[in-house]
């Protein structure tokens, strides 16, 4: 401090002793989030590069240390450009997890990303059109379930494939997943939407002996997959949910925007996430919680949502949202119901479980395994803390296949080592690349969840 | 509701983790839940007990003969030795670490050339130990700046040691980038993937020891930086000894540190098997009591405050560098419960003038009974069903005395025995 400046009573130890301090007046008011104290939480230590499953295998990637803190300090600099190595991460987001100082390391790969696509990659190019392509996939689900025998036909036939991978970069090696023939929405209609899933929670509440206006209700935020692609996960997420009591709704949405956030979309991805907090937060207002179902939702309504955008109500839906198995695992008890249910049928199968990487960042690793390990009739076995390499849309791209499936060896590995022949995870993406590696039929938790505690659950269309 | 469990640990290091199989193992329901992933990769994967007393001298031959010996209040003390033997014990159980044919410590080689008293070492470290006369090569890798091979040989021959020690430095083959990780090494490794070394390519392991075998003379055992495999780290040593034709260990590492992950995950799979639960990535930031007993703490996941509700705690957070105790100009606290942590009210007062003094932060943590139970700044427990294991505890420096390791196992040990005892 110069001798020159004039005398106040400003104590640097205590700042704003005295009066009132608004840290907005000091700094002009910006749309960007201020990364500047993660980048100084950083203290080097590398946690972070050994849990990066693309570190370990790809030879150009320089690894989640120099994606976060690193670049974003040389980006500070005037007219320093993006690496466009962040178009290598995958956003698995193991790094968020393994960092002991809270630097938000995919917070700051999300902005560089983002920034990267916006100002340094060409907009006519084919990779940029090729990701926009993947990254929309809800786009292409909805066409497709327009016409879902013929999507199913056209989209795994080798010529087309073949002219996708040369002319787009959609690597051929992989088989496009079956798109349902109805859609859960539509089956959801079709059932008597939210006033059917009251009527139904409140006769199972009578049978349980609960007050049959108990205030148990969930919006469920289902995504693309489980509408067009796994509609049996959101069917068995209803009556898993009606049979405790809950009444469902399916609000509107879009989607989640994981796909986006991993491809630097990030304006596609704030148009889908404003539709999705608007529905969600008026519900969450009414007391409604929301429950997704497929792990990356969850984690970017929880943790995507407000590190990036500024969205009113964004901060109460990311505290009100939760995984599907998890809010039952909390406020129901699902341990006990489950150790007394047993299987039989289709599910009475040993599974060999894959934990997602946004599952294990949401602490829910372990869930299913500690869940159905005392299940009759069924076994579990968990595989293994290894990335699956596929993350999202990464994977599908011509480029990243051999990475992709590099990462997933180890995956494969473990489970050709475990006892059952059926996989199992809460992933779609990753249910792909387990079912690509391994030849296993992949299942969701709550599919078992349901087989265990739902009577007759096939008995509505 | 809330997730029960009869004991609850919160937190996944050393200390976590041996309670939490502690307790499991006397037929508790038990949870584990972490902040952060454990802090094991940062360490070395050496287990000390006591390379040094609280005085400085050493190193120590006898970890157990010098204990009683300790100050009144060092954890050591609390416990008792017969303790720290049966749980060195259930730590022998379940992993697969040499030195327990001896109560007295190895002398273990560092990257920096340094020589280590400790009490346990990963069998990929057996070969190298000080002890041992035969002469040494020491490989190091032009890009891993961490381990200068000359210079820790140089340092080595400078402590005196009992044989020849010498230090090549070589390029790892294939076309790995200036900074890749030690798990990138690692994988290559494991995986026996393919490297082109002059325009043909061959097996990571071979093409490795082929530069070794250019710069080997006559040196009975050859050491590398600990990057040789994480998953298959003994058929990577055992193809290297192959084809150099002699011994081959590894150096421990600074972090992050790969034998510091593979005794993290051998931990963890065995906390698995014992059947305890686990949750990582959320941190517990605030808790219930009632009567002198905790009885609800709470995780936070974004926002939403998830309860989780046991008979019996344990604290195992961490010391100043786990953040399990933390400080600021004004005070030192722990964040969890609050326990009270001793230090005096001038801030000048927490360390010494001589960087390598005798600093009273070393030992900031919290003082317990003889249970381990934290104590209230009037002598009083703070809560009955609490009790805290390893560095969040005071009394004890284990960066100067080399103890870290033995005092989170032998404390995480007490904790969770006791707790299970107490549910039963």
């Amino acid at each position: 401090m110069s001798d020159t400046e004039p005398q106040t009573d400003f104590d640097p130890i205590e700042p704003n002793t005295g009066r009132e301090f608004e840290p907005v007046d000091v700094f002009p008011a910006t749309e960007e989030f201020d990364l500047r104290p993660g980048a100084d939480s950083c203290f080097k230590c590398s946690a972070c590069d050994t849990s990066c499953p693309v570190a370990e295998v790809d030879d150009d990637f320089p690894g989640p240390k120099f994606q976060g803190p690193e670049q974003w300090r040389l980006k500070r600099r005037e007219g320093h450009e993006i690496d466009d190595s962040v178009m290598s991460c995958s956003n698995c987001m193991r790094c968020d997890d393994a960092c002991p100082s809270g630097v938000p390391l995919s917070q700051m790969h999300n902005t560089a990303r983002g920034e990267y696509v916006e100002e340094q990659m060409s907009k006519t190019s084919v990779e940029y059109w090729r990701n926009r392509v993947l990254s929309n996939y809800r786009t292409s689900a909805f066409l497709a379930s327009k016409v879902p025998r013929l999507a199913n036909v056209t989209m795994n036939f080798g010529p087309a494939r073949w002219l996708m991978e040369k002319t787009m970069g959609v690597t051929a090696e992989r088989e496009f997943p079956a798109f349902a023939s109805t859609t859960f929405r539509e089956w959801w209609a079709e059932r008597g939407g939210a006033d059917e899933s009251r009527r139904r929670a409140r006769a199972h509440r009578e049978r349980r002996g609960l007050d049959r206006d108990a205030d148990k209700r969930v919006a469920y935020f289902h995504g693309c997959y489980s509408n067009y692609n796994t509609t049996e996960v959101g069917k068995a997420m209803v009556r898993v949910y009606e049979r405790y009591g809950y009444e469902v709704v399916a609000p509107e949405q879009k989607c989640s925007g994981t796909p986006m956030f991993a491809n630097g979309m990030l304006a596609d991805a704030r148009r889908h996430a404003e539709v999705n907090v608007s529905s969600m937060a008026d519900l969450v207002e009414q007391g409604y919680d929301a429950i997704a179902s497929c792990t990356s939702c969850s984690m970017a309504l929880r943790q995507e949502y407000p590190e990036l955008f500024d969205i009113d109500g964004i901060e109460t839906v990311a505290a009100n949202t939760f995984e599907s198995i998890e809010y039952l695992r909390i406020h129901e008890d699902l341990k006990a119901d489950v150790r007394e249910a047993r299987v039989s049928g289709d599910l009475a199968r040993e599974f060999a479980y894959h934990a997602p990487c946004h599952a294990r960042n949401q602490g829910l690793e372990r869930q299913s395994v500690e869940l159905f390990g005392d299940l009759e009739g069924a076994g579990i076995e968990d595989v293994g803390d290894s990335c699956s390499g596929i993350s999202g849309t990464y994977g599908w791209k011509e480029e990243k296949y051999e990475t992709s499936m590099a990462i997933g060896e180890e995956m494969f590995d473990h489970m050709a080592a475990a006892d059952g022949e059926v996989g199992m995870t809460e992933c779609p993406t990753c249910a792909m690349q387990m079912e690509h590696g391994t030849g296993y039929e992949i299942r969701h938790p709550l599919e078992l969840l349901e087989e265990a505690l739902v009577e007759n659950p096939r008995s509505e269309p | 509701m809330a997730i029960e469990s009869e004991v609850l640990v919160v937190g996944g290091g050393l200390a976590g983790l041996t309670s939490a199989l502690a307790a499991a193992r006397e037929g508790a329901d038990v949870r584990l839940v972490s902040y952060k992933q454990s802090s094991l990769r940062h360490a070395s994967g050496l287990v000390d007990l006591l390379g040094y007393t609280s005085d400085g001298e050493g190193p120590i031959v006898d970890p157990y003969a010098a204990m009683p010996g300790l100050p009144d209040d060092h954890p050591y003390r609390t416990v008792g030795v017969e303790t720290v033997r049966e749980a060195m014990a259930l730590f022998d159980n379940v992993t697969d670490y040499r030195g327990d044919h001896t109560d007295a410590n190895a002398l273990v080689p560092t990257h920096g050339g340094t020589i280590k008293p400790t009490a346990r070492y990963p069998a990929g470290a057996a070969a190298g130990l000080a002890s041992d006369d035969r002469n040494v090569l020491l490989v190091g890798i032009e890009s891993m700046t961490d381990f200068d091979a000359p210079q820790a040989a140089a340092h080595l021959e400078a402590a005196g040691v009992p044989f020849d020690v010498r230090g090549e430095t070589i390029r790892f083959p294939g076309d790995l980038r200036a900074d890749a990780k030690v798990t990138r090494y690692a994988k290559l490794l494991d995986a026996n993937g393919e490297v082109a070394v002059r325009g043909r390519t061959r097996g990571a392991r071979d093409a490795l020891a082929e530069r070794v075998n250019t710069v080997h003379g006559n040196e009975q055992r050859v050491g590398f930086p600990a990057v040789l495999g994480d998953q298959r780290t003994d058929a990577v040593r055992g193809a290297l000894e192959d084809r150099i034709g002699t011994d081959v260990f590894e150096v421990p590492m600074g972090p992050p540190s790969l034998p510091g992950l593979r005794l993290e995950e051998a931990l963890f799979e065995a906390l698995e098997e014992s059947g305890a639960s686990v949750e990582t990535g959320n941190p517990v930031v605030d808790f219930d009591a009632e009567g002198g007993e905790i009885e609800t703490v709470y995780i936070e996941k974004n926002g939403a405050l998830i309860p989780n509700r046991a008979d019996q705690y344990v604290l195992a957070t961490g010391g100043l560098v786990g953040k399990g105790i933390e400080s600021d100009r004004d005070s030192v606290r722990e964040p969890v419960f609050d326990c009270h942590v001793a230090h005096a009210d001038d801030r000048y007062e927490w360390f010494d003038g001589d960087a390598f003094g005798d600093h009273p932060f070393a030992q900031f943590g919290v003082e317990t009974d003889e249970t381990l139970r934290p104590l209230a700044a009037d002598g009083r427990v703070e809560f009955e069903n609490l009790r805290a294991a390893g560095s969040v505890l005071g009394g004890y420096d284990f960066a100067a005395e080399k103890s870290g390791s033995g005092v989170s196992i032998a404390t995480g040990y007490v904790a969770g025995n006791t707790a299970a005892t107490e549910v039963r």
